[in-house]
């Protein structure tokens, strides 16, 4: 009986599978790409889903408990599909004492949202960013791709009323 | 790549350049353009074709200029008026501007530029920031770039580049302060073999920006300072760690690779040569542990970025077991201006021990909020009232902070200490990358140690039981101390577990993680124990009455 050793079968004949590989491929298919290859799906894709975790592992051959490990490691990949729109909230240094905690205090409130979470009907998700590097405009908040700085609770509500129409 | 052709290349473009009267920068990096300067620079190129001043006018997008407070920030020189800088531009004052360059009479907001905030920098990171167009080498060029790399290359040995180095006194800009001279002769000294030169911009603090403006303002740069140190330590291949969270960085630094690559200043044998250099980028995913060393080497490999005892240190064994130099981009940055303009002159720059420049990234409580480049030995004081112009709305100075979540706070009575390696080491914090962040009275210390050690708990890669377990207990009793609840023999379980952490932890995450606590402690050990005691914290409860009355 023969072994099929050649490149894994695309999970579907989805075009976006085909950059990932391309990815890959660049890198020679060697288990040192799998952080490269993690960032093309999630750029592709959105996110990791366990299809695509599966993908990785065998284009790379690398254990799948690898790629899990690395997928779950870095803050940047998530392994659950964003909502529709999205909003990040800064919590640097700067944003921190110029009032961001005020900010999440308020998204919570007012949509029940935690960062991290998005609301039951996949219209928004919460996010928060180490630092955006626009400390001179602390608080900063991203929506969607917008950024708004020196921002108080109730113009980022609004903003977001405005914006996402929830 | 000769001297005469990188002169040719300068040439011609100073040429082109010097045929337009008038020269309008746009601040595109990362602060200007989170207020909308692309849009600006976009209705600035429309509104010079519409007025058919093509000819006479350069709209240009350039890097940083470091007053990031007063973004978007537009630079204007003309040949008769000098330079004149512009703050909060929006693209609707595009005409206003256009119509200013002859008559010279603008209705919009000056920025006057005779400031401390301007005049008591020294720039030689920075120094094509905010002129220069970080997309085109041939800007670079013309401000002297590539010239270090092919003198260092065609005349020089590589022990003469690290005798330079030495010589400099140059230290590793990452915050630990290693001569980076002596990291080069180490992998130098390592013989002829397989090795690399990673550049760390794995830049982590919450608060702190001065790499991502480097690489987004001056890229070619940072890639001519690897490149020399590539031929000194004897390695053919880099890479550069950045933030996935950077993409104007690496956006730009794509670039830059490829227009070097295209003019043969990077790629096999450059400058007719022997030597090759091909660099390459590397995309971090959100891991502050990654900006360790180690932990960054195991992320590059593609593994999950945990550090590894030290040594041996990655100078003999790092990347794939291979030697391995690692700096930081700002130490790469200062790399070519070194080898250009000779030891001697980076080495009166500076206090004894201490160097040249830093770069900090300034801001929280300050009127000047932005990006500076002092000289070493200037004070604090200095740079948060004469640079930083004080304390907005007439409020207090508390404490400054450096060095991020490794770093300490640092109260008024020690502003008047110089800012150098030993001296914030001494009085408790460190150097650090560059995060400076200033705290006035409304701020409660021990909610800042509470939001440092937030931070170092879920940053803890988990590997070594000290970081993972003794972040969590010290954030916990954080809480406690925070919310009234605790008392004095809580107090003294963190002072133990500070000691604790800090002694025994793997790596420096760990080993620093207690500091902004050990430090609040040490000078303002009054509020933790308001908070014991269940007394009222004056500065809590202020923020809190704030809060409400908003």
């Amino acid at each position: 009986m023969q072994t099929y050793l050649g490149p894994p079968q695309l999970p579907s004949d989805d075009k976006r599978w085909k950059i990932v590989e391309a990815t890959a491929r660049r890198h020679g298919r060697e288990p040192h790409a799998l952080i490269e290859t993690l960032h093309t799906v999630q750029e592709t894709f959105g996110y990791l889903d366990e299809a695509a975790l599966r993908f990785v592992a065998a284009t790379l051959r690398t254990p799948l408990s690898r790629v899990y490990g690395a997928a779950t490691f870095y803050h940047f990949f998530t392994l659950k599909p964003k909502g529709k729109h999205t909003c990040v909230v800064c919590t640097g240094t700067a944003c921190y004492i110029k009032g961001a905690p005020a900010l999440l205090a308020a998204l919570e409130k007012r949509h029940g949202v935690k960062p991290g979470e998005t609301t039951p009907d996949g219209e928004l998700s919460v996010l928060t960013a180490r630092c955006l590097g626009s400390c001179g405009l602390a608080p900063a908040v991203v929506m969607d791709s917008a950024v708004m700085g020196k921002i108080g609770p109730e113009e980022m509500l609004a903003r977001l009323e405005k914006g996402i129409r929830l | 790549m000769t001297i005469e052709e990188l002169d040719k290349i300068a040439e011609t473009e100073r040429t082109a350049q010097s045929k337009y009267q008038h020269h309008v920068c746009v601040c595109i990096a990362a602060g200007c353009l989170s207020s909308g300067a692309d849009h600006v620079r976009d209705a600035l190129k429309r509104e010079v074709a519409e007025s058919g001043m093509q000819n006479e006018v350069l709209v240009k997008g350039v890097g940083c200029m470091g007053l990031c407070s007063a973004g978007p920030l537009v630079s204007m020189e003309t040949d008769a008026a000098g330079s004149t800088l512009f703050a909060n531009v929006t693209p609707e004052d595009a005409p206003e501007v256009i119509r200013g360059l002859d008559t010279g009479s603008h209705g919009l907001k000056h920025c006057p530029t005779d400031v401390p905030f301007f005049e008591r920098q020294k720039k030689i990171v920075l120094e094509n920031s905010g002129r220069i167009d970080p997309e085109r080498i041939e800007d670079y060029i013309a401000a002297d770039g590539y010239r270090a790399l092919v003198t260092a290359i065609t005349e020089m040995t590589p022990q003469d580049v690290i005798d330079q180095l030495l010589r400099s006194g140059l230290r590793g800009r990452g915050g630990a302060g290693y001569p980076t001279g002596l990291k080069w002769s180490t992998v130098a000294k390592t013989g002829e073999q397989e090795k690399y030169v990673i550049c760390n911009a794995d830049e982590g603090d919450p608060g702190a920006f001065m790499d991502r403006a480097v690489l987004e303002s001056d890229p070619h740069r940072v890639l001519e300072g690897m490149a020399i140190a590539a031929y000194a330590v004897g390695a053919q291949k880099g890479f550069i760690y950045v933030r996935a969270e950077y993409p104007l960085a690496v956006k730009h630094l794509k670039t830059a690779i490829k227009q070097a690559e295209r003019l043969g200043l990077l790629g096999n044998n450059i400058s007719g040569t022997r030597f090759s250099f091909h660099a390459d980028i590397r995309l971090g995913a959100g891991a502050f542990v990654c900006g360790e060393e180690t932990a960054l080497i195991a992320s590059i490999e593609g593994k999950r970025g945990t550090p590894r005892p030290r040594p041996p240190y990655p100078a003999e064994e790092g990347l794939w077991g291979c030697p391995t130099l690692i700096n930081n981009v700002e130490t790469f940055a200062n790399v070519a201006p070194i080898i250009r303009n000779g030891a001697g002159w980076f080495a009166a720059i500076g206090t004894e021990k201490s160097k040249g420049t830093k770069v900090f990234a300034l801001a929280g409580r300050v009127e000047n909020t932005g990006l500076i480049e002092v000289p070493m030995g200037i004070t604090l004081r200095d740079i948060i009232y004469d640079i930083g112009g004080g304390i907005p709305e007439g409020k207090q100075y508390k404490a400054v902070q450096t060095g991020g979540p490794s770093g300490g706070c640092i109260p008024a009575p020690h502003l008047d200490s110089p800012v150098d390696y030993e001296s914030l080491a001494r009085i408790g914090s460190i150097m650090g990358s560059g995060g400076m962040i200033v705290m006035d009275e409304t701020s409660c210390m021990v909610d800042v140690a509470k939001y440092f050690m937030e931070f170092c708990m879920s940053e803890s890669c988990g590997k070594c039981v000290p970081c993972r377990a003794g972040t969590q207990q010290m954030h916990a009793l954080l809480e406690k101390i925070a919310a009234g609840q605790a008392n004095a023999s809580d107090l003294a379980l963190l002072e133990e577990l500070c000691e604790l952490v800090k002694s025994t932890s793997l790596c420096g995450l760990g080993q620093s993680a207690p500091n902004p606590i050990v430090t609040t402690l040490k000078y303002f050990r009054k509020e933790y124990e308001d908070h014991i005691a269940g007394a009222d914290c004056p500065t809590c409860h202020t923020a809190a009455r704030e809060e409400a009355t908003r």
